[in-house]
């Protein structure tokens, strides 16, 4: 059972309060008319897959019912952190 | 090889069953391949299996990290059908299941492939309107099925609450009778002895650590045990890992990989002849020949490599079987475990060539592996024979996640298998 701590709620709850969303910070094309074939498949379909630190949306489905982002090991499930969206991950440049 | 008949079991009774032959050799590796096959599951296998035996290629490895079929061929809940929706993976499942129908007699290895039926219920009209449609589909493909209303559920699985007081009632099913269940592990157990006597070294407690490139091709690959192996052409058949593979040789995949879990009961007397699926309530079940219901789940919703289940997902699950079969309420459960499946976009496997030189990928079969182990094999091996794409896999190939034609199996595969 993970339990997650709701950034805005300010709350530790279990995970059956929240939602996976999938891989966090991937940016919209900015100038979706020239994009390639290739670029919009690896925009739509190719995502961050590691064993090990993997940053991730979820939301707070049974809470506030806002995204944030979570980083969390693949591998232990241990919850390293959560922050806001549009924010960065502490420890990170 | 000592071929098994009764014969041969009748003459080891005699001798007390002392003097059985090894199953298969544990080889030293040769410096040079023909193949290498990354992954020695029931998919690895079967491909090194069907290449020596149907394309005469015969100087094979197969490369497992554990121990052979240790992985999701040993997890899973052996569930066999080919009731998919779409032509494409209609026809994979189909030439899987065909296979299936003779695999015993072909690898002289009891696979205890039982088609007791398949099940998949429906609990609202949409899923009677999806149902109707599928059936309608498999059977222009030439694909046994029915559409059952409650009354045929009923006479199928007795024991099933059909009544219309439950949360999500029964309103009738999709039945294949050609489906079933096999026994996972010996489908492993017997590839890996038919390709052994087909000269095929199955090199075990092996890891690959990356590839031997030259430029954009592929030359062998790098093992933790043995070093450097060439080989003309690998092919990765790994689960759970084939994305770090991809890695290794410098590409991505569109895959993610979730642990999915199952659980098997204590040993109870025959209740249960058939297997039962549902969508909706999200599991499915059916009682091994030992007595064990084995009971499946949905997969973790979100990605991970640690082989364990969530509760969340156990709870989910039995709440739905209780529902389904109130007469399962009091049964204990024995043993719980996961596995990792890679997971597509479109719930459909890649196969075919690979951006790179000499890597070929049969991968990101997600949660429905198992019932295509014989035709993943046969078709994943004439495409590293010929080096050319099977007309069965072209559909299947990596191409399609650029080119849009993506093959959506969520309907059929998303959750019950």
């Amino acid at each position: 059972m993970l339990k997650i701590h709701c950034p805005y709620c300010q709350e530790t709850r279990e995970e059956e309060e929240f939602h996976y969303s999938g891989q966090a910070h991937i940016a919209r094309p900015t100038d979706p008319e020239s994009c390639s074939d290739e670029d919009w498949g690896n925009y739509l379909y190719f995502r961050k897959n590691p064993r090990g630190r993997h940053m991730e949306m979820w939301v707070h489905a049974a809470g506030c019912r806002k995204f944030f982002n979570v980083v969390r090991d693949t591998v232990t499930y241990e919850v390293e952190q959560t922050y806001l969206i549009g924010h960065v991950p502490a420890g990170s440049t | 090889m000592e071929k098994y008949s009764a014969y041969s079991l009748f003459k080891h009774a005699l001798g007390h069953h002392e003097n059985w032959q090894r199953q298969w050799r544990n080889p030293e590796p040769k410096k040079h391949y023909d193949v290498i096959i990354i992954g020695g599951g029931g998919h690895g296998l079967a491909t090194a299996y069907y290449l020596a035996k149907n394309h005469g290629i015969h100087n094979i490895a197969v490369i497992e990290k554990g121990y052979l079929g240790g992985g999701n061929t040993g997890r899973n809940t052996t569930i066999v059908r080919s009731n998919y929706l779409w032509d494409e993976s209609a026809h994979l499942y189909e030439h899987a299941l065909t296979l299936w129908e003779g695999l015993s007699q072909d690898l002289n290895y009891n696979v205890m492939f039982s088609q007791r039926g398949v099940l998949n219920l429906g609990h609202t009209l949409q899923d009677m309107r999806d149902i109707e449609r599928r059936v309608s589909a498999n059977r222009l493909n030439g694909i046994d099925g029915e559409v059952l209303d409650v009354d045929g559920v009923r006479r199928i699985v007795p024991i099933l609450n059909t009544s219309k007081n439950t949360r999500f009632p029964v309103l009738g099913a999709s039945w294949q009778p050609r489906g079933g269940v096999a026994r996972h592990d010996a489908v492993a157990w017997g590839y890996a002895r038919g390709a052994d006597r087909l000269g095929v070294d199955l090199l075990q407690q092996c890891t690959v650590t990356g590839f031997e490139m030259s430029g954009n091709q592929v030359r062998g690959v790098v093992t933790n045990r043995y070093g450097t192996i060439e080989a003309d052409r690998v092919g990765c058949v790994v689960a759970g890992n084939s994305g770090v593979l991809a890695g290794y040789a410098g590409f991505e995949l569109p895959i993610e990989s979730h642990p999915l879990q199952a659980l098997v009961s204590e040993p109870i007397k025959p209740v249960l002849d058939t297997v039962v699926m549902s969508n909706q309530v999200h599991g499915y079940i059916s009682q091994s020949d030992k007595g064990d219901l084995v009971i499946g789940a949905g997969i973790d919703s979100y990605t991970g490599y640690g082989q364990r289940g969530s509760f969340t997902t156990i709870e989910h699950t039995i709440a739905a079987i209780v529902e389904l079969f109130p007469i399962f309420s009091r049964v204990r459960m024995n043993r719980q475990w996961g596995g990792i499946v890679d997971t597509t976009p479109d719930a459909c496997p890649i196969m075919g060539t690979s951006p790179v030189e000499n890597l070929y990928l049969n991968c990101g079969w997600g949660t429905g592996g198992f019932k295509a182990t014989p035709g993943s094999g046969h078709v994943f091996a004439e495409c590293l024979a010929s080096n050319d794409t099977p007309q069965l896999a072209k559909p299947f190939n990596l191409q399609r996640f650029y080119s849009g034609a993506l093959i959506d199996e969520h309907g059929a595969a998303g959750v019950a298998h």
